[in-house]
């Protein structure tokens, strides 16, 4: 492509290969999502093609939704790449950890927010890891990787989104996972509003209970 | 063959499902004995009253084959170990009541292990990893996991049945038969090597979990519509269940930025799915373990040994406290022998 230099390469996921370029002098993100070999070559071409369309369009629905995503500027559907708005920030997930349990509670009541916000306009993120969550040079959180994300008003996805981050939380910050549940959750109802938020983490606790060898489950 | 007269002896039982096993380690990780007596339904898939009739039936032989394959006698044994969950009730009752009734009369210490942390256990000792993302894919489970301080955490799950369920069901309903030897599984994937037309059906990845029964609906229907050849269709539900969990796995492994993978469980001994993780590992520079089939699927020598790791830590069952956790999951068990 003309006048794109790539950097570097940031990071390789199961998703897309994410490097830093300069296109007409501006640092950019490129998003290649890139053949994946193990997969079958008719199912890649599908997977591939239907996220480097959806993605974008849900992360300007995202924007409407008041939530900060990254601008994008191209999607380029024969290579499958996204050319996106470089965010100079922190990964959540490198940064939670270093904060104090101010500052934690903080940033997860803003992270609850945005959650919020997005489900209140009927859209689920789909990957709600905080590796997908990048605070900037100017404390604005942005969300982004919304390759699994869906246009959906039901219950039912947007307590999955949920229980997903839930236990991304107990699995990679244990230590606070928690407290910092209870601050995203509270960030959410400051949104949403309390009623819906009593009815989420009753639809929470629902699909926790279906998962598989649950000891709440077991019959009193 | 037992030589060291301070060596200490476990002697481990599995039966959380359709095998009962057993096994005997030594502390140094040595596997003496793995010895295991499978139940195969006449139809349908396990019926935990009559697995546990056939664990009840083949115990003491079952026992008597691995003392004898060890070369030691019961009353070398330091330490019995039994797998205590999860699993279905029957199976794991008949197993632990032998346990019991051992650790009593030798009079030597008890110690219950979670099933799906002796899989990893076993996993990392035969393929000499010290910190992987593990995916266990078996009948009962699909799970991505990997330790963070101080238990196995859950990174990724099945959000409803478990892979090898999704293929065996769809097996019986092909009318395929599992003989001994020769699970449903191997004879699905045998099928699959003739199919070469890609069907399409629902491919559902949540984050980093994944759902299989609407994938199952979607192969049961075709199947009665008889459009397409059977091998097609097994073919096609290959490659899109594991595509999914290989996806998830490549996702945990991205997000813990661990070094190895670790694939365990009775449909690790798919060719197929193998070679796909093994292609990820590539890519990212990682290592790729498969553990050796005697040690993937259900057996008693990782019960032992993972028995022995939690002994040397300090951990013992009080027969009081040795009741069946039928639901018992991997990241509810602090793991004292990791530091």
């Amino acid at each position: 492509m003309d006048n794109l230099i790539i950097l570097k390469q940031l990071q390789k996921g199961a998703e897309a290969t994410i490097s830093l370029a300069n296109w007409y002098e501006k640092k950019v993100i490129i998003k290649s999502r890139k053949i994946k070999k193990y997969r079958h070559p008719q199912l890649d071409e599908r997977i591939r093609r239907f996220r480097t369309i959806h993605e974008p369009q849900l992360i300007y629905e995202a924007k409407k939704a008041g939530v900060p995503t990254p601008t994008i500027f191209l999607v380029d559907t024969t290579n499958m790449l996204i050319i996106m708005e470089f965010i100079q920030g922190k990964q959540v997930k490198y940064l939670l950890p270093l904060l104090s349990k101010t500052e934690r509670s903080k940033l997860c009541f803003k992270i609850g927010e945005l959650v919020g916000k997005l489900h209140f306009y009927g859209l689920i993120h789909g990957d709600l890891t905080t590796s997908n969550m990048i605070l900037d040079d100017y404390d604005k959180l942005f969300l982004i990787d919304f390759g699994l994300g869906e246009k959906q008003n039901e219950l039912e996805s947007r307590g999955v989104d949920l229980h997903l981050m839930k236990r991304g939380f107990q699995s990679t910050h244990n230590q606070f996972a928690n407290a910092s549940f209870r601050d995203v959750m509270s960030g959410y109802s400051n949104v949403i509003g309390e009623p819906f938020t009593t009815n989420i983490l009753e639809k929470i606790q629902e699909i926790e209970l279906r998962g598989r060898y649950v000891e709440e489950r077991k019959l009193k | 063959m037992a030589n060291s007269i301070n060596e200490i002896y476990c002697l481990g039982i599995e039966s959380t499902a359709d095998d009962f096993g057993v096994g005997i380690s030594t502390c140094s990780g040595e596997v003496l004995a793995n010895i295991s007596d499978g139940y195969i339904p006449e139809k349908g898939g396990i019926h935990p009253r009559e697995a546990a009739r056939h664990h009840a039936m083949v115990a003491s032989d079952v026992l008597d084959k691995a003392l004898n394959q060890a070369g030691i006698k019961s009353s070398d044994l330091s330490l019995i170990a039994f797998s205590q969950g999860p699993g279905l009730g029957p199976c794991l009752r008949t197993g632990a009541t032998v346990a019991r009734a051992l650790a009593a009369y030798l009079n030597i210490p008890l110690v219950g292990v979670n099933h799906s942390i002796a899989h990893v256990e076993i996993g990392k000792l035969k393929t000499n990893t010290t910190d992987p993302i593990t995916l266990y894919v078996s009948g009962g489970n699909t799970i991505i996991s990997a330790f963070n301080s101080g238990r196995y955490r859950i990174f990724g799950e099945t959000l409803d049945i478990a892979l090898g369920n999704c293929l065996d069901v769809f097996s019986r309903e092909a009318g395929l038969k599992h003989k001994k030897g020769i699970p449903l599984g191997a004879a699905l994937e045998k099928l699959a090597l003739d199919g070469n037309n890609f069907v399409l059906m629902p491919y559902i990845v949540k984050g980093m979990d994944v759902s299989f029964s609407g994938l199952l609906t979607s192969a049961v229907t075709l199947l009665r519509q008889k459009k397409y050849r059977l091998q097609d269709l097994c073919y096609s539900l290959q490659e899109i269940a594991f595509a999914m969990v290989c996806e998830v796995t490549e996702r945990a492994l991205a997000h813990t930025e661990k070094k190895e993978i670790l694939l365990t469980g009775g449909v690790a001994a798919n060719n197929r799915l193998q070679f796909m993780l093994s292609l990820i590992a590539k890519d990212h520079g990682v290592s790729f373990n498969k553990v050796p089939l005697e040690y993937a699927t259900d057996n008693g020598a990782m019960i032992a040994w993972t028995g022995l790791l939690a002994f040397r830590s300090g951990v013992v069952t009080p027969i009081e406290k040795s009741m069946v956790k039928l639901r018992w999951r991997i990241d509810r068990v602090d793991i004292p022998w990791i530091t």
